[in-house]
């Protein structure tokens, strides 16, 4: 069979974008050609201010090299421009008289420079600033001439303005507004920025306009500019970016319906079925997109579509803007100027030059505008995406939160700050100039492409927010936030939750049914959602769904943690932190007979054997004679004690035998990440129950409870849940709250991670407020543990496959 | 191939049964421990039990495709090649594998090389 064709016209981000997107879901379907005016490949165009500015060159903002294009066997036309489209016969003619027919056609044209109608516009000097050739001559003429006039303070006209005068000219910004970026910044923000360019060297005429651009005295180009008024001024070179418009006119000449840009749907089809359009020139819901993130998210679907996929749609995005002015900290977001229905929260300190706005509506977050500190803006614009509520953190937002852990990147929490060769990712050594040159050689856009390939922030993850300012810095307003709806992994553009709603609506009791009705892209998953899938099954389906150990991470299908050397370590269970003599002597015992080169004693109040082989493991488990620690797990871990009333003068409460009951109870719980608890006895809280999952905190008149702490990557301390008055209550309301982490949450998320999602007022109304929900889930929580087996002692009903712990020995042909 | 030429150039390891699907088995042999995978489709692959990154335990990883994920630092690696996905770089050492009867074999000239 033939294959169908499809046409390109425009060789731009959004487009090459679009065809590789369809490229990885499938390079077989279509014979691509490629029509491009400029004669260039796809180049990174966001990175033009970073090469007029001298701090990159040309050849490192390509993205598509010619390679890629006859790699992906590409038909690639260079340097010709399309100037007709015959819909009938369904073909398109170059300018050099080159017809190719189509079976669909892709429209990327992208936008053209607004430029004023002025007398003088068409002079040699006067110019806009899109392409490579603009660069170039703005760079040239910076060698040659003095004195430079932008037209226009947005964001290009100001990144232009920043380029040319760090190349050595005179430069003056002229704008009509009242104050500079108008359309992303109020005035108060806008004073400050034009006060820290000012001090860079830049002039600026606000409120003027142009009356007209008058020629040199040779007459050879540009030699003044006139303003409305008379005022007027030397100028070498004129820089037009007072706007841009969708390039539609190729469009609207083969008739297709066009308002302010080609018009799409959802499916970023236009009004012919065969004819796609994405990017500048398309326009969605009576908006025409110019920043790169919501043209890759439109690239995404288009590509779903063209593969026939059909499935997904874009529905806008929300934007952000940051200017890419090195020492310029500015960001802005949504509805920053606010109006009817909102309420401002502002912080202003002009001396400082810092000021904050947060713009809110109905307890969310719509609108963001920051100068001077914008460490806390991906947490912003997050919120803003993900349209929470921030009731409940309103008195504190201002403040920011940043998503960035503790430790692990020397106690920075401002990329801005850092230098090249501070280090960003402490698991994996990378810094923050590697992450830099990856961000402008390799052509990344988003976290996880930096993940992928610097592999920063791919471990423990408290380096995500520094990351995600480290792009924001790089790409300015580029940056391709994490789309609102993450999907769980490559093999499924489906969110956590709506795999977690399929399997329960679903009635989904395997991991074959997950892949097969909701489309998997993959045979049998990948290493990261095959864990997750199992868990969602196990855990939404306890006693019916099926455990697969092969969708286990090793510890969990082992039962014993690995280490970098193969090797494994064993912690039996001691409930409470409990232990008897015997079992001291039996661990002595095993850890001799084994030759375990190190014991330690754990954080969890437990004895931790490190260093066994993999085939001794069923041997030691026998031996020891103890439960699973289940440290391998996510799952319950320990719940650590202190002395409590038995022995301590202090204590109000007998903690040791809480706890050990706690423990026992949760014997055998799997859940989306490890869970820990503490009981302490009295409020001198030695058993550090204030950063535990649970912690559960003895006084005199009963027990309080806490939830969500954490002493990991970012010490979270645990908040305070109710209290309660009998032991029986604690195991109930413990037990609720763990059930309801282990049906709602995300894999991996820890309780501090679902508590922030879904707020603490809905935990305590599903757990403390109303009782008939709370003794169901604690059921429910007590059913799904009935008869939990020992993975360590009961093989057969924990699934382990024991032929993992025997290799297999070579026998030589004649013994076989 | 007569049965004698199948005996001298093939050593037999295990049977098919003996690996668990989307899972593998580890042989201890004189060039190293060889992990021996077999994926969803029963097709059998051997590869040295080291990841080229950190020298992690292959056959402990998480099976896909026609791919195992490292269980130290999750990298990707083609069983068939035993080459790292992009964009991680490196390859560790794969072995010729033939399964006849539900009879895994390996070519015994290359277990017995030594390791280099």
């Amino acid at each position: 069979m033939r294959k169908q064709k499809l046409v390109m016209i425009g060789n731009g981000m959004a487009g090459v974008r679009t065809i590789e997107e369809l490229l990885k879901l499938d390079s077989e379907l279509y014979d691509i050609t490629i029509f491009g005016a400029e004669p260039h490949p796809n180049y990174n165009r966001i990175l033009l201010s970073p090469v007029l500015a001298g701090e990159q060159t040309l050849e490192q903002i390509v993205l598509n090299d010619l390679d890629w294009y006859k790699s992906n066997g590409v038909n690639l036309h260079l340097g010709k421009t399309i100037t007709k489209i015959d819909r009938q016969e369904r073909t398109v003619t170059a300018n050099d008289g080159t017809v190719e027919s189509y079976d669909r056609l892709l429209l990327a044209t992208g936008s053209l420079p607004f430029i004023l109608p002025v007398p003088g516009n068409d002079l040699p000097g006067v110019i806009a600033y899109r392409d490579i050739k603009d660069t170039n001559e703005m760079i040239d003429v910076a060698t040659r001439y003095k004195n430079a006039v932008v037209i226009g303070g947005g964001l290009l006209g100001l990144e232009a303005a920043n380029g040319l005068a760090l190349r050595g000219m005179k430069v003056t910004v002229v704008h009509l507004a009242e104050w500079l970026m108008e359309r992303q910044l109020d005035q108060t923000a806008a004073e400050l920025l034009q006060k820290s360019l000012e001090e860079k060297g830049l002039n600026f005429l606000l409120k003027t306009s142009t009356e007209a651009l008058i020629s040199n005295a040779e007459g050879d180009r540009v030699g003044h500019i006139r303003f409305k008024g008379g005022l007027e001024i030397p100028a070498d070179l004129v820089v037009m970016a007072a706007g841009i418009k969708p390039n539609t006119s190729l469009a609207e000449s083969a008739g297709l319906h066009c308002q302010r840009g080609i018009v799409v749907n959802d499916t970023l089809q236009t009004f012919d079925p065969r004819v796609y359009a994405v990017g500048e020139c398309a326009s969605h819901r009576g908006t025409a997109y110019g920043l790169v993130a919501p043209l890759f998210e439109q690239a995404k679907v288009c590509a779903n579509h063209l593969a026939e996929h059909g499935i997904g749609r874009y529905e806008g995005s929300v934007t952000s803007t940051k200017l890419k002015v090195t020492g310029v900290d500015l960001f802005s977001a949504g509805n920053f100027m606010g109006g009817e229905g909102t309420e401002e929260i502002t912080l202003a300190d002009p001396i400082g030059g810092v000021y904050k706005k947060l713009v809110l509506k109905d307890d969310r977050l719509v609108g963001a505008c920051m100068f001077g500190d914008t460490a806390d803006s991906t947490w912003y614009f997050k919120l803003m995406r993900d349209e929470q509520s921030v009731a409940e953190i309103r008195d504190t937002l201002m403040f920011g939160e940043s998503n960035i852990g503790d430790v692990g990147h020397q106690g920075h929490n401002k990329a801005g700050g850092m230098t090249d060769a501070d280090e960003v990712c402490g698991c994996n050594g990378v810094t923050k100039g590697t992450i830099v040159k990856a961000i402008r050689e390799q052509g990344l856009f988003t976290l996880d492409e930096v993940k992928k390939c610097t592999k920063a922030s791919s471990s423990c993850g408290s380096c995500t927010g520094l990351v995600e300012q480290v792009l924001m810095n790089v790409l300015g307003t580029d940056y391709s936030a994490t789309p609102r709806k993450k999907s769980i992994c490559g093999c499924s553009d489906l969110s956590h939750e709506e795999i977690r709603q399929a399997i329960r609506t679903g009635h989904l009791i395997s991991q074959e049914q997950v892949r097969n009705e909701l489309s998997w892209r993959t045979p049998n998953g990948c290493a990261t959602c095959r864990p997750a899938l199992n868990y969602y099954l196990i855990s939404t389906w306890p006693h019916e769904a099926r455990d697969d150990p092969q969708s286990r991470f090793i510890n969990e299908r082992a039962h014993a943690n690995i280490q970098k050397d193969g090797t494994y370590s064993v912690v039996p269970r001691m409930f409470g932190g409990l232990t008897t003599p015997a079992e001291l002597r039996r661990i002595a015992d095993v850890a001799e007979k084994y030759k375990v080169p190190t014991v330690k004693v754990t954080g969890g109040q437990r004895i931790d054997l490190l260093g066994i082989k993999k085939d001794d493991l069923p041997a030691v488990w026998k031996e020891l004679n103890m439960p699973s620690g289940h440290a391998y797990g996510k799952s319950i871990r320990t719940v650590k004690t202190c002395v409590g009333d038995e022995h301590c003068r202090f204590g109000t409460q007998s903690s040791m035998k809480m706890g050990v009951e706690l423990e026992r109870m949760l014997f055998g719980m799997y859940s989306p990440h490890k869970v820990k608890l503490a009981v302490s006895g009295c409020p001198r809280n030695c058993a550090e129950a204030g950063i535990k999952d649970v912690g559960i905190i003895g006084v005199e008149s009963g027990w309080e409870l806490y939830i969500g702490g954490n002493g990991g990557i970012k010490t979270e301390v645990a908040e305070f849940l109710c209290k309660v008055k009998t032991d029986e209550e604690v195991r109930e309301y413990s037990g609720a709250f763990l059930q309801l982490y282990r049906e709602e949450a995300w894999y991996l998320d820890r309780t501090v991670h679902y508590l922030a999602r879904v707020g603490m007022e809905y935990i305590k109304q599903k757990v403390v407020d109303d009782a008939e929900s709370r003794k169901t889930l604690y059921e429910r929580l007590l059913f799904d543990l009935k008869d939990a087996p020992d993975p360590w002692k009961d093989f057969e009903r924990a699934g382990v496959d024991v032929r993992q712990f025997k290799t297999i020995p070579i026998v030589e042909v004649g013994n076989v | 191939m007569s049965e004698t030429a199948q005996l001298d150039q093939w050593q037999k390891i295990t049977t098919l049964e003996e690996i668990p699907i989307l899972g593998a088995r580890v042989i201890r042999a004189k060039v190293g421990d060889v992990a021996i995978f077999r994926n969803s489709e029963n097709e059998v692959f051997a590869i040295l039990d080291q990841c080229p990154h950190k020298g992690g335990p292959l056959s402990q990883g998480i099976v896909h495709g026609k791919t195992v994920t490292c269980p130290l630092h999750s990298w990707n690696i083609y069983l068939a090649s035993g080459c790292a996905v992009a964009p991680d770089e490196g390859c560790t050492k794969s072995f010729e594998v033939k399964v006849e009867s539900g009879v895994v074999w390996l070519n015994r000239e290359e277990l017995q090389r030594t390791h280099g």
